[in-house]
This record gives structure tokens, sequence and C-alpha cells, in this order.
């Protein structure tokens, strides 16, 4: 059971890492903003819920887990609101010029 | 043990890359937002450090609440262009030789470590138990350097003065010229009604768990700040005048009760900032609170900034 529990652990942690990697590889070569948002906004939502995911079996108990989790849907609200700022003030601006 | 090592190694070099571009960043707002992601890695190398409470502080004040202030200080001088006045060489001469005399001090502090390190960490362990707290740091800060602990907050105060005295003539006792979102915005006013609720709830939490856990009145603060400022930023509560009674009273209520045990100390336990045996837990914590209060109101009006808007308009 806890060999099952560390792989699932190890798959998931990697899976995640690797939408983090994507995320990044994507800010880094899309060509403008909006784009770079869209490659951003995955690593933050699957990439941090795969290893929290993950982490999960690891927490000494419910209420760790619960802060944990916590911690991704925080996590997730404030990136997708800013990236909604941050694509509104693009589209603002691409107006006015 | 080689993982971790690699790690440290990997977050020593970030740091450092993220500093020097910092530095060398042309761009006011590209430098800040290069320090806000130094003050971060930084708060991860305190955790490696096994400094949670540091970390906690560094993230939330040296990172959060100074990378906003900076951020509104670029923003401000941007109108003026880029004719910014350069240093001269003297000048930068000067900064870059003492610079050079505090990195040297503190790398041989580092490389060459006396033989026995000095600590008062054991002292520290064995005279906390009266105070009933079960963080150290919090016993530090509170009994063994409470005399610090008040300063430090009255110096924030005196920020917040500084600040203020940034005012002109006639805007002075009126309203900070918080206006960053000129326009309103849906998706904004929908974080500063839903985040508020869980923010309250994590700052209190932070500030009750400090006696005992990593946390505490500064902390939990400056989460209090944080929120006051989104939901002022989205326009949902006005910016207080700074001349209001409430508002001023709130900024000095934990000095002031910090500084009335302190005096009570005298007759009660006879020195300045000793707390009677028995009291010593439930005096901190009524300090602690009165502090997050004040904090929390200090922080949010240094992220408000100058007065700017006349009383009368």
């Amino acid at each position: 059971m806890n060999i099952l529990l560390n792989i699932f652990t190890v798959l998931a942690v990697v899976a995640g890492a690797f939408f983090f990697l994507a995320g990044t590889v994507g800010l880094l070569r899309f060509p403008d903003t909006l784009t770079r948002l869209h490659a951003i906004t995955k690593a933050d939502n699957l990439g941090l819920g795969l290893i929290i995911l993950g982490l999960l079996p690891l927490t000494s108990g419910p209420i760790q887990a619960l802060k944990m989790i916590s911690v991704w849907l925080l996590v997730q609200l404030s990136g997708a609101i800013v990236t909604q700022l941050i694509a509104r003030a693009v589209r603002l601006r691409g107006l006015q010029e | 043990m080689t993982t971790s090592l690699a790690l440290d190694i990997g977050l020593a070099g970030l740091i450092l890359a993220i500093g020097i571009w910092t530095v060398f960043a042309r761009d006011s707002l590209a430098a800040v937002i290069g320090f806000v992601g130094y003050g971060l890695l930084l708060a991860i190398i305190w955790v490696r450090l096994s400094a949670p409470d540091v970390a906690l502080t560094e993230a939330a004040i040296g990172s959060g609440m100074t990378g906003m202030l900076l951020l509104g200080a670029a923003a401000r001088l941007r109108p003026a262009g880029n004719q910014s006045t350069r240093t001269s060489l003297g000048g930068r001469f000067a900064i870059g030789v003492l610079c050079g005399m505090i990195s040297a001090g503190l790398a041989i502090a580092i490389l060459f470590p006396p033989e026995s390190i000095p600590s008062l960490a054991p002292t520290v362990m064995q005279n906390l138990a009266p105070s009933g707290l079960g963080n150290p740091v919090a016993g530090v800060l509170f009994v063994f350097r409470a005399l610090d602990t008040l300063l430090e907050k009255v110096v924030l105060i005196l920020a917040l003065l500084g600040v203020w005295s940034l005012a002109t003539d006639r805007a002075w006792g009126g309203v900070p010229g918080l206006r960053i979102y000129l326009e309103p915005s849906n998706t904004l006013t929908f974080l500063a009604q839903l985040l508020p609720p869980v923010g309250v709830v994590v700052g209190v939490y932070m500030c009750w768990v400090g006696a005992n856990v990593p946390g505490g009145a500064f902390q939990g603060g400056t989460v209090l700040a944080a929120m006051w400022l989104l939901v002022m930023i989205a326009g949902l509560r006005n910016v207080p005048r700074i001349d209001g009674f409430w508002l001023r009273f709130l900024l000095v209520i934990g000095p002031v009760i910090f500084l009335a045990i302190g005096l009570a100390g005298f007759v009660l336990a006879d020195s300045f900032l000793a707390y009677p045996a028995g009291y010593a837990k439930p005096l901190i914590v009524a300090v602690e609170v009165a502090l997050t209060l004040s904090i929390a109101v200090t922080l949010g009006m240094l992220g408000a900034g100058p007065p700017e808007r006349s009383r009368h308009s």
C-alpha cells in the first residue's frame, strides 16, 4: 500500500513539474502577452494542483491536507484574477493605440 | 543529502542572478519586479535555514509590502520620464566601496568563524517557560528584547509621518491619493469581495498562533493590511482622511498599550517592560492584538500614499 502511494506521489509530482516546465517554456517562447498568459496559467493551475495532489498522501492529517488544498485554491483564484487584469490592461492599451 | 545540497546551490545561484539583474535593470518597474522575486527567493532560503518566522516576515514585508511601495514610487516617477539624475562618479565610487566593505565583512565572518560560535539560544530556551510562550522567537521579541520591538513599531509610525509629510499644504489632513485603477473593473471587485473574508481569518490566525508557532503581529498585520488595500483599490470602501479620529486612534493604540504595560512594569515587576509573574502570557497576547491592529492600519496607510485630495473637495 505504502509503495503504491509513493509511486502515486512521484508520478503526480513529476507530472506537475512537467506542466511547470511547459508553462515556463511557453512564457519564454510565445510571441505576445496574451499567449504567454495562456501558457503560464496552465503551470499555476494544473502544475500546482498535481504537485499538491501528489503530496496529499504524505500529510500528517486531514487539517494539513485541507491547508494544502486551500493553498492551491487561493493560488488558482489569484492567478485567474491577475491574468484577467493583465489581459484587460493589454486590451485597453490596444484599443487606445 | 546531495539533493538538498543541489537545491541550496541552485537557490543561491538563482538569488545571485536575480540580484545582479535587478541592479542592472534599466527600467525602474522591471527592477521592482526583480526585487519582489528576489524577496520571495530569500523567503525560501530562510525556510531552508529553518527560520520560518523570518521567512514569513520577508515574504510579507520585504517582498510584498516593500514591493508595493516601490511599485507605487516607480509609477509616480514614470510621467517624469527618464531624465533621472545620475549619481556622480564620486558618489557611485563611495557607494561601491561601502557595499564592498560590508560584503567583505560578512564574507570574513562566515569564512573564518570563531572557535565556538556565541549563542544565546540555550539561555532563551531555559528561561522561556515562565513567559508561557511556546515560540522562542515570540519570547525574544516580547520578553527578552521587548524594547527593540517597541521601538520598531514607533519607527513604523515615523515612516508613515514621513510619507504624509510629502503632502502639499492644501491636501494636508485630506484623503490619500490611492488611485491605481481608474476604470472600474468587475474582476477586481469580485476578488475584493471574495478574498478579504479568507484573508482576515488568515491574518487573525497568524497573530493568534504567533505565541506558540511561527507567526505573529507583524505577519498577521501585513495580511490584514493587504486585504484593506485590496478593498480600497477596488473602490469598495473609501480611503479614510488622514485627520480622522478613529484612524489616528488605531495607528497609535498598539504602541500606546505596549508602552503602558511597559511603564506598569516599574510598579508591578520592578523594571521597565517587565511582566508581573503569572500574567506574562495574557499581557503579551493583549499587546500582540493591539500591535496587529496598529501595524495593519499603518501599513495600509503607507500603501495608500501621501494625501492628495483636500478634505473639502
